[in-house]
């Protein structure tokens, strides 16, 4: 391969890995949303079947993170050290979010199972998750209005929250936490063979699939005053209009397939909607990281460091692939019946 | 407190609370693996109730070690983005391979936890393998990326420029062997200990108690010989400390004045204005044995560097002591352990042997956390030895006093819980419940 595409290629990894994030973490979170938002009468059997489908998995869909984290610092270092610097303030409360996210999901599964230490930890684990996905998007929102990638001056204020604190960040946020509740809905319509929790999740599943159009519509509206090289690249660019209709095609067909209970075609059409949306985003900014500054080419780490990251890569692969697939294969080819087993 | 200053107690108090979890994400594999062998080989359902029982708590702790790893990396970049802005290429290679071994621990760790009923017990018996060899290794290369800030290597600065990297050669920089074998050790020791301890307190009050008699025997098979070969490890660490590093050497040792047969100082407090130690025992000739096995070699003191490039030297000359001191009790005891278990003797029922293990359990923690200090305050005013000063690597966001105080909060919020929650679920005899099914005959194991 030429040297020249070598950053473009770990750029397109650091990219796959927020989007398996997204995609597995952000179900996780949004298991939470619908832990917050449990109701009716069977609402403990829906908590139940949220905590029996997150508990083996969501440590290691959680790692994605970590993955982009450290595919930031290592092969575009100025990019993670920008960031880090002016989105400190949402990325550390995101930090404190998911801290208590994962701490308080834990705690619950272990401690007493007695009903006023079981809804303590649960209100902890459930606001932890909707909160983090709101701060995660803030940020990605953040680095798409080119707020964070400019020439910064002023006082704390100008420099460390105004980047942030916009309308279009928290609708990038709002959009994230609608998306991570929608996959997470339609993901837990097969996670339990019981007919009547399967339609609380439908019923979910569709509710958050309009909520994610309008916060859909409304990051877009936004965008034009707080995102213009987002809007740009999402008007006029030649790929523009395909990926659209791809999104909103796939979009009708997931609502569709909810509608006529063909959960396992949903689940499929879910993961795709979502990542057509995210790497809508990503090609609108591409070839840049952090607009306006920061490109791909002038940011990489050296050649060699590359290099060796992708051969990693490549090996670290071979041991994940097949690992992540027995995962799932152990426990998302047959839901489990909550209460059937005990860790 | 200044900026830099919250910076840095922020990235302590975030390391310290991590570490904990980490070794016991190392440790407790082990532990699990054995005691479920055990009961394969043997039949045994007490080793079978150990191994869930150790899973319970290791579900717990590893958690809480997750989400506090994850504070971690991202902090890398939050209080020192000049840091990570220089080092992340050259270094960044062995982060990224602790991400995976990390992913791959938490994968089977999920499927041991949870799969028990989903799988074959041979499957289990392996994801239990997985989960302990990826967790060594995961350990393995985060020290070496810190081994890396002790020893920069595989790359050039000219002109103020990174040029030349070679990310592999800063991977094997030259600190590294040492460093991962010293904190392998340790975190294997520490578990080991640790969990011995508490076993031999639940023994104390009920001698006959065959679940914590098996294990205590299983944790002392993994602490014990980890702890004997700590001092080997430690020597092969000093000199290379002493060669690579003399100003932390000096710090240690509270070693002011370059002389050749320097006496090894013990204990003793520091006067760093008078450059004399004192309420110290001198054992003549020591140091310049212990760091370059000759008894006539010159020991570099600290009054041959500038004043400016010396780390805290109480801190770091006390919290070398108190590591020494605990990897020797921990040392003694495991003699002591060996030595009884060879004559044949039944170790849990010796109650002062009982009372030492009691004892020494937070010892290896505690030793951990001291020698991160020497290794970590030691290496001051350097975040990257000889080449970035701490003060020019930490974030110029200003007000870094809340994050510290938040985080702070948080650890020792969670640090209450894991306690109280391992104390009131984890950490009891088994019921009489529990006893009859593990021995009803006919009962199946592991139901």
């Amino acid at each position: 391969m030429s040297e020249l595409g070598l950053p473009h290629i770990m750029a397109a990894l650091l990219a796959l890995s927020l989007n398996a994030y997204v995609l597995f973490g952000g179900a996780d979170f949004g298991g939470g949303v619908w832990d917050l938002l449990a109701s009716g009468s069977r609402r403990n059997r829906q908590r139940e079947v949220i905590a029996h489908a997150l508990g083996p998995i969501w440590e290691a869909n959680h790692v994605w993170l970590i993955f982009a984290i450290v595919l930031a610092f290592t092969c575009f270092p100025p990019v993670a050290a920008r960031l880090g610097t002016l989105l400190h303030v949402p990325l550390t409360l995101m930090l404190i979010g998911i801290v208590l996210r994962g701490s308080a999901f834990t705690f619950r599964t272990y401690d007493s199972q007695q009903d006023a230490t079981q809804r303590r930890w649960g209100r902890i684990f459930s606001s932890a998750s909707v909160i983090t996905p709101v701060l995660l998007g803030v940020s990605i929102g953040a680095v798409a209005s080119g707020r964070v990638g400019g020439e910064t001056s002023g006082g704390f204020v100008s420099q460390y929250v105004q980047p942030w604190l916009t309308p279009f960040a928290f609708s990038v946020g709002f959009l994230a936490l609608a998306l991570f509740a929608f996959l997470a809905a339609v993901f837990l319509t097969l996670e339990t063979h019981d007919h009547d929790l399967c339609e609380d999740f439908r019923r979910r599943a569709l509710g958050s699939g309009i909520a994610v159009f309008l916060a859909s519509a409304l990051v877009l509206l936004l965008s034009r005053w707080q995102a213009p090289l987002v809007m740009a690249g999402l008007t006029t660019s030649p790929w523009a209009l395909p990926l659209h209709l791809a999104t909103g095609a796939t979009a009708v067909a997931v609502l569709a397939a909810l509608w006529f209970r063909r959960f396992r075609l949903a689940r499929i059409g879910a993961g795709l909607q979502v990542s057509l949306i995210f790497w809508g985003w990503a090609l609108a900014q591409y070839p840049l990281l952090i607009p306006p500054g920061f490109a791909i080419e002038g940011s990489a780490a050296p050649h060699p460091t590359l290099r060796a990251l992708l051969i990693a890569t490549a090996g670290g692969g071979i041991v994940l692939v097949p690992s992540l697939w027995y995962l799932f294969h152990i426990f998302k080819t047959v839901p489990a019946d909550p209460g059937a087993q005990q860790p | 407190m200044s900026d830099l200053l919250a910076a840095r107690s922020q990235m302590a108090i975030s390391l310290a609370f991590h570490i904990i979890f980490a070794v016991v994400g190392i440790g407790m594999p082990v532990l699990m693996v054995i005691a479920e062998r055990r009961w394969q080989k043997t039949g045994d359902g007490i080793y079978l109730e150990l191994a869930k029982r150790w899973s319970k708590g290791t579900a717990i702790l590893f958690a809480v070690g997750a989400v506090s790893g994850t504070v971690l990396s991202f902090e890398l970049v939050l209080l020192w983005p000049r840091f990570m802005e220089f080092a992340g290429g050259i270094i960044g290679m062995p982060f990224s391979l602790e991400g995976f071994a990390f992913f791959t621990e938490a994968i089977f760790l999920g499927i041991y936890l949870y799969g028990r009923d989903r799988i074959s017990p041979r499957a289990h018996l392996w994801s239990g393998v997985a989960v302990a060899v990826s967790g060594t290794a995961s350990g393995i290369f985060v020290v070496t990326a810190n081994a890396w800030m002790n020893s920069p290597a595989g790359f050039e600065l000219i002109g103020g420029r990174v040029t030349n990297v070679d990310p592999i050669a800063a991977m094997l920089n030259p600190a590294a062997f040492q460093q991962t074998l010293h904190m392998t050790l340790a975190a294997f020791a520490a578990t080991g200990f640790a969990v011995a301890g508490i076993h031999a307190f639940l023994l104390l009050r009920d001698p006959l108690n065959a679940f914590h008699r098996r294990a205590l025997s299983v944790a002392l098979l993994v602490g014990a010989p980890a702890a004997l070969l700590q001092p080997v490890s430690g020597d092969i660490s000093a000199r290379q400390v002493a060669s690579r590093q003399p100003v932390k050497l000096a710090a240690m040792e509270a070693h002011f004045e370059t002389m050749p047969g320097a006496p090894l100082t013990v204990g003793g407090w520091p006067d760093v204005d008078a450059g004399t130690v004192r309420y110290a025992i001198k054992i003549p000739y020591g140091l310049s044995l212990l760091a370059f096995h000759d008894p006539k070699a010159v020991v570099k003191g600290l009054k041959d560097f500038p004043r400016e490039d010396w780390p805290n030297v109480p801190i770091v000359h006390i919290a070398f002591q108190v590591m020494v001191a605990l990897g020797t009790y921990l040392v003694l005891v495991s003699i002591w352990a060996g030595w009884t278990a060879l004559r044949g003797r039944d170790l849990a029922a010796n109650r002062r042997l009982l009372q030492a293990l009691v004892l020494g359990a937070p010892m290896g923690f505690i030793a951990i956390e001291a020698g991160w200090t020497v290794t970590e305050v030691g290496r001051q005013p350097w975040v990257i030895h000889g080449v970035l000063r701490t003060a020019d690597a930490v974030t110029p966001m200003p007000g870094l006093i809340v994050p510290f105080l938040l985080f702070t909060l948080l650890y020792c919020f969670l640090g209450v819980i894991v306690v109280w929650l391992l104390y009131r679920q984890i950490i009891r005899s088994p019921t009489p419940a529990a006893w009859s099914r593990i021995y009803t005959p006919g009962g199946v194991p592991g139901v």
